[in-house]
């Protein structure tokens, strides 16, 4: 914690220093050139957050935004291996990235406009469409309607501060917030009966439930009281590192819809007529060369991270111990809202 | 040569500054302190003005301040008592009082305090009863991990010859001490000066209290829905925070004043002892005066301590400054530089206060007449 803390305190100095000393006006490309000069992407992710980026008992980093990283290395680099990982409070994320600690920030951020327009920072696609929820002891009540007077866990730095505030003043009910700096200190002083209700993103919520001593006494809320795109993040001053980010994400989306997964790339690519899928896999067309790389950057995030369809469901979906459900999260021709522009 | 070092260093402090803006600039990060005054849109759960969610960041500020300023004040006094007490009990001649003040010092003094803290925190409190199942004294006073809940007086009409009784008795001790005080100069016969002194200041208001009709009545915390409602609650975070800050210094401070009254020659006492004072009395008038020469300076860097650790409150949810304004303040605005900034400035100022107050009083303390 300690430790934490000076991490923060040395983010915030390192900003500063940076500003205060960097020569005036960072030239475009300065990210990407640096990445390619060090060889690896940096990436900030969550220090444990299961589904999304959580260190498993090798140490190796895997979830979501973790494989979000890893595309866009293997875009990069032809290697999805070639990431360094950062874990990261909510409150240091930003700051670490601003002040160049990190190259890319794939830590479940919600995109929100004074991030986006205040802060430096560019929003590069959605990863998944998350909302608030609120997570419960069994029976104690079937709606977020009736928590008026409950006390609430919630951890720093993040959206659902806000949210939440704005949720109860708007129905016009009082709660006490308990802060905590991290979220499992939440969970933990929830589980203690320090709160009743434990509130973030509801996909964090379904992780943190299987953390619990006995996660059958507890549910959570049908009730979503936000809208939680979350996204990767860079900061501004490089375009083209901007595109690559963003690109590496879309090519897993557009994967999905085209069927082609890491099973079957190599057998679509040996004898696929189809425009759009040869414009994808490079075998058309320069896309690869506009955004600065290799023409068969697609395939190599395909090969060896998947489409968007296969990380789901490793981390979040059938494959993992969550189970959870595309929801929202599906494709947009299949009753969902994901949907990535067009390689073109 | 010294006026070209203060140049260059003010060609430094310039040249970065202007560099950091021109620089904030253009990578379109926000920055001034204009965020001071919009609504900071979050809750907090322990604030000594009236604060809610419509309320600004500038006044978020002022209630971390508060919340800073009180946990530090309670966490000094008790430090300082209970050092006092421990580091007199460690020169004491009975040997069990001596060893385990001894062992108090050895065991606070030589755990980090993230580790006490967490241990208060997660250990203790956290193994209180749920609401439903509060410890209750009487029904007015209720303990479970949420916090303590007290009645909390409410004032009616006429309160004010309350404290108008309040003022004349505490004006009447005071003359009745310094009565005391001549007639035991010149006469050397002591007279009664707590018990009188003690009945006037609670019988006076007490009686204006039940003459008036009582004017003022108490409002009970009650278990309402999920919570109890009403009444003052204090937070199991600020108890956590108090009682590991003070524990934690308290065993300095006990080191402090034994080595304090080590300092003073022994003679003194054996001279206090042959005028005939009790062991009490020349420790309180001969021996303590003396040793606050010595005891000052270091006492002062405890309480700074004191005041700089209460930022690790953060790790359990104490609403304090480094929590609410380095924390959450900064996270919704973006803006490290300036946050940080003020934070570090109002320790600064608070430190620079302290030391103030405290070589104030030891000018004030120090021998006089020795040229």
């Amino acid at each position: 914690m300690r430790h934490q803390f000076l991490l923060g305190l040395f983010l915030n100095l390192a900003l500063f220093l940076n500003l205060a000393l960097a020569a005036n006006g960072a030239h475009a490309g300065a990210t990407l050139d640096a990445v390619r000069a060090k060889g690896f992407v940096q990436c900030g992710v969550n220090q444990g957050l299961p589904g999304f980026s959580n260190a498993d008992n090798k140490g190796v980093w895997r979830g979501l935004d973790v494989d979000v990283c890893r595309a866009v290395a293997a875009a990069l680099f032809g290697d999805a291996a070639k990431v360094k990982y950062t874990p990261l409070s909510a409150k240091e994320r930003l700051t670490a990235l601003q002040s160049g600690e990190i190259d890319m920030l794939s830590r479940n951020t919600t995109w929100t406009l004074t991030r986006d327009a205040a802060l430096g920072l560019n929003f590069a696609g959605v990863v998944y469409y998350d909302g608030q929820g609120f997570l419960v002891r069994k029976g104690m009540v079937k709606s977020a309607r009736e928590l008026d007077g409950a006390a609430v866990c919630v951890h720093t730095g993040t959206t659902s501060e806000l949210n939440m505030a704005d949720y109860f003043r708007k129905h016009d009910m009082k709660y006490t917030p308990v802060v905590f700096e991290k979220a499992d200190e939440a969970l933990h002083a929830y589980a203690a009966g320090r709160c009743d209700v434990v509130t973030t993103d509801r996909s964090q919520l379904y992780a943190q439930r299987i953390k619990l001593k006995d996660p059958e006494q507890h549910v959570v809320l049908g009730d979503v009281i936000s809208k939680e795109p979350l996204a990767p993040v860079v900061r501004h001053g490089d375009d083209e590192w901007f595109d690559i980010v963003k690109w590496s994400l879309f090519a897993m989306i557009n994967a999905e819809e085209m069927n082609i997964s890491s099973d079957n790339v190599d057998t679509i690519k040996a004898k696929t007529e189809d425009p759009g899928v040869r414009r994808l896999l490079g075998l058309e067309g320069d896309k690869g060369k506009d955004l600065g790389l290799d023409n068969d950057w697609a395939y190599r995030i395909i090969k060896q991270v998947g489409n968007y369809s296969e990380i789901f469901e490793r981390n979040l979906g059938s494959g993992s111990p969550l189970k959870m459900e595309r929801g929202i999260n599906a494709l947009w021709n299949q009753g969902g809202i994901l949907y990535a522009p067009p390689v073109r | 040569m010294q006026l070209a070092v203060v140049a260059s260093l003010l060609v430094a402090v310039t040249w970065i500054a202007g560099n950091t803006a021109a620089n904030l600039e253009s990578r379109g990060i926000a920055s001034g302190f204009g965020f001071l005054s919009s609504e900071s849109g979050f809750g907090i759960i322990q604030s000594l003005i009236a604060y809610d969610e419509s309320s600004s960041y500038g006044r978020a500020f002022v209630v971390a301040l508060l919340n800073t300023l009180v946990v530090s004040a309670i966490g000094i006094l008790l430090a300082t008592g209970v050092g006092f007490v421990i580091g007199i009990a460690r020169l004491s001649s009975n040997w069990l009082v001596a060893r385990l003040a001894g062992g108090y010092v050895e065991v606070f003094r030589n755990i980090p305090l993230l580790l006490q803290l967490f241990f208060w925190y997660f250990a203790v409190l956290r193994n209180l009863p749920s609401p439903r199942q509060s410890i209750s004294v009487m029904d007015s006073v209720f303990l479970n991990i949420r916090g303590l809940y007290l009645p909390r007086p409410v004032a009616g009409e006429g309160i004010g010859w309350v404290w108008l009784a309040l003022l004349i008795a505490m004006a009447s001790a005071g003359v009745w001490w310094r009565l005391a005080r001549r007639h035991q100069d010149a006469t050397g016969e002591r007279r009664a000066v707590f018990w009188p002194c003690l009945a006037m200041l609670a019988g006076l208001p007490a009686l204006v209290l039940v003459l008036g009709g009582a004017p003022l009545h108490f409002e009970f915390a009650e278990l309402r829905g999920f919570n109890f409602v009403g009444g003052i609650v204090l937070i199991p975070e600020l108890a956590a925070l108090v009682l590991a800050l003070s524990a934690y210094t308290a065993a300095f401070v006990a080191e402090i004043v034994r080595a304090g009254i080590l300092s003073v020659d022994r003679g003194q006492t054996e001279a206090a002892r042959a005028l005939g004072l009790r062991r009490g009395l020349s420790l309180r008038l001969v021996i303590i005066p003396q040793a606050m020469r010595v005891i000052i300076p270091p006492l002062t860097s405890q309480y700074l301590n004191l005041v700089k650790n209460s930022s690790l409150a953060a790790a359990i949810a104490y609403p304090e400054l480094v929590s609410v304004f380095a924390g959450t303040v900064l996270n919704q605005t973006g803006q490290a530089i300036e946050v940080i900034a003020l934070t570090m400035g109002v320790y600064l100022v608070l430190s620079l206060s302290i030391s103030a107050l405290m070589n104030w009083y030891n000018q004030h303390s120090m021998l006089r007449g020795r040229g």
